[in-house]
């Protein structure tokens, strides 16, 4: 078993605190990096799928996973970051400014609905969340002369001086490195006070009020951040796909969005990777297993929600911790192999908080 | 008189929505659980009429007895496997599992071969009448509507209020503690709020189901209720009803007064209205832990 001293006081504030871990993530990155050389177009179009969802599920980890708010409106955010990144390039804007827009647009989103979000609280909040995301689907079909309506827009490439990003692996190099940057900034967040304080809302908000934080302030910080983050994801959905009308922002948009951090795992970065992961793996298996099932199942229109569905509930009940969760247990049980203690993660049991009382 | 004719519709759909809310509310109120898969029960309790008419043969009267009663069963059997084993877990838990379980209900409703995927009138005996009167028509499917809730809530009034299992119940809601302490079988209780939802979604299903056709995205006016739920209170059963109804009117007078679009959204305007003006409701209590 290998563990690493801390031999100086900034052993503990370093990113990287193992020098064998950084070996692991340079390759990763390398890797990834060189990706475009060593397969085709098509992995390249999903890996940038992925990445753009992780985008997204770090916005809603950080909203659900870590300041415990509940929001089943998420699409909304995306749909403004995707339509604001369309609108503005279709203009002449070069990315990063059109990319700074689309975020900045999408966190004022989020302040409105952040502030009626502090008078509710608990399933209240979701179900705000969930009328804020009809009515922006419904804005998104009507603003005809902005987002084109149903019949939806067209996004020109991405540009940037004399440099157009028109090829697969140009967008795949934008994913990658607004990925790594939003991945960065949240492992940055979470552990500086503003995370901690984050996490002090999410376990108790009594107790994170009594010891001086602002919950307020800082529930409304957690949803422009995480609309942020969400809106930049919405803008490079639009380059990645190139066509945009309002029924990708619909309400299974943003029920998709809150799946991937429960499959992934609530409360943890990597898990917004793993559902990312889930998220655009599952419909290619399920394509594939179409074939080999009986007509009646395969072509049904409802086996992919029958699939999702299942995974859902079978995360709730059987696997709270996600898939991520899954993989901590199952590295432990392979470092520790013949000495595996049988209840390390047994659940703690618990008892329900009512909410009726206030 | 085009005022009136389009109270009385949205009076009609308001009740539907009303009873759907009563659904969540029972729920609600039993076990502290938000069931966003109402809707898909709605659905399940319209295509399970469908089916025993279309596969069986039965007329539409014993058809929809037996689907009401079957509703009542599949609710209790949700109760026992799967929202038992999370008892004492977060809210968000039980708010995943239950949109997990309305998209295994819808994609399996799609499977059921030649009426899942396809778009399905049920016939109803009373379709195609319609009551005149004062200049108003009315259609059966309306009334039938206003007449079912009308019953429905004066029978779960009655049973509320004059039944040995209704005081239990109303105990349980207040106090789960106290009323396990008292003897109370709590967990039953439980079983028996969603089997009575499971019931009135059905029923929901049944009466709208000559409205908006039977298939498997029927289920989305289940979303409509939450609106109807929080306005009148979410922990308030006759709030649901009134919650509903009102609703329904604003909709429709929005579909008819206001420009195109507004129709879809009016229900979320109001709901989001109401969260901000009084987050409680029209009915709500607002209890206060004293300390």
């Amino acid at each position: 078993m290998r563990r690493s001293i801390p031999t100086d006081y900034d052993a503990s504030l370093r990113l990287i605190p193992d020098p064998a871990k950084a070996v692991g993530w340079a390759t990763l990155l390398a890797v990834l990096l060189a990706l475009p050389y060593l397969v085709g177009n098509y992995w390249l179009s999903q890996f940038a799928f992925i990445y753009i969802y992780a985008v997204a599920g770090l916005g809603v980890m950080l909203l659900a996973g870590y300041t415990g708010l509940i929001s089943i409106g998420h699409a909304a955010f995306l749909g403004t970051g995707a339509y604001t990144e369309a609108y503005l390039t279709a203009r002449g804007a070069p990315f990063p400014l059109a990319m700074a827009a689309a975020a900045l647009l999408s966190t004022a989103a989020g302040i409105v609905i952040g502030l009626p979000a502090l008078r509710v609280r608990g399933i209240y909040l979701a179900i705000a969340t969930l009328a804020f995301g009809f009515i922006a689907e419904e804005v998104f079909a009507r603003w005809e002369s902005v987002t084109g309506g149903n019949t939806g827009m067209q996004v020109k490439p991405a540009i940037f001086l004399s440099w157009t990003l028109r090829s697969q692996a140009s967008i795949y190099y934008l994913a990658l490195g607004v990925c790594a940057l939003v991945t960065l900034a949240t492992i940055n967040l979470v552990r500086s006070p503003t995370g901690r304080a984050f996490v002090a809302i999410r376990d108790s908000e009594v107790s994170a009020q009594s010891l001086g934080i602002p919950v307020a302030r800082y529930k409304t910080m957690a949803f422009a951040l995480s609309a942020a983050f969400v809106g930049l994801a919405g803008a490079l959905y639009a380059h990645k796909l190139r066509f945009l009308s309002p029924e990708q922002f619909s309400i299974s948009q943003s029920i998709d969005l809150i799946m991937l951090v429960v499959v992934g795992g609530l409360g943890s970065i990597p898990g917004a990777f793993f559902g990312a992961v889930f998220l655009i793996v599952t419909p290619q298996a399920i394509a594939i297993a179409k074939d080999y099932l009986p007509p009646s199942v395969g072509q049904a229109p409802g086996l992919q929600a029958v699939v999702f569905g299942g995974a859902l509930i079978g995360f709730v009940l059987l696997e709270p911790s996600g898939l991520y969760g899954r993989w901590v247990k199952i590295a432990t049980y392979l470092r520790m192999f013949p000495f595996y203690p049988a209840g390390a993660f047994r659940r703690q049991k618990s008892f329900q908080r009512s909410e009726r009382f206030r | 008189m085009e005022l009136a004719q389009q109270v009385l519709s949205g009076l009609a759909q308001g009740c539907v929505y009303g009873l759907i809310a009563l659904g969540f509310v029972l729920i609600y109120k039993a076990t502290e659980a938000v069931n966003f898969a109402q809707g898909e029960m709605l659905m399940l309790g319209a295509f399970g009429c469908l089916a025993l008419m279309r596969f069986a043969g039965l007329p539409f009267a014993v058809a929809a007895v037996l689907a009401v009663a079957g509703m009542g069963a599949l609710g209790a059997l949700v109760e026992r496997v799967a929202l038992r084993p999370l008892l004492g877990q977060p809210q968000f838990a039980v708010v995943m599992l239950t949109i997990g379980l309305g998209y295994v209900a819808r994609g399996l409703v799609s499977m059921i071969p030649d009426i899942g995927p396809e778009t399905n009138a049920l016939d109803t005996p009373y379709k195609g009448l319609a009551l005149r009167a004062f200049g108003l028509v009315v259609s059966a499917d309306h009334l039938a509507i206003v007449a079912t809730t009308l019953a429905l809530c004066a029978s779960l009034y009655l049973l509320f209020k004059y039944t040995r299992i209704g005081v239990a119940m109303q105990a349980a809601s207040q106090n789960q503690l106290a009323a396990h302490y008292m003897g109370i079988p709590v967990k039953r209780l439980n079983g028996l709020a969603w089997a009575l939802s499971g019931a009135v979604a059905g029923c929901a299903g049944i009466l709208i189901a000559p409205i908006v056709f039977v298939h498997m995205n029927m289920g989305n006016i289940g979303l409509k209720a939450f609106p109807a739920a929080v306005v009148g209170g979410f922990g308030s059963m006759p709030g649901a009803i009134v919650g509903g109804v009102v609703v329904g009117v604003v909709e429709s007078l929005a579909g008819f007064y206001l420009p195109e679009g507004f129709k879809d959204i009016a229900a979320y305007v109001v709901l989001l209205a109401m969260l901000v003006v009084k987050p409680t409701g029209l009915f709500g209590e607002t209890l206060r832990k004293k300390v």
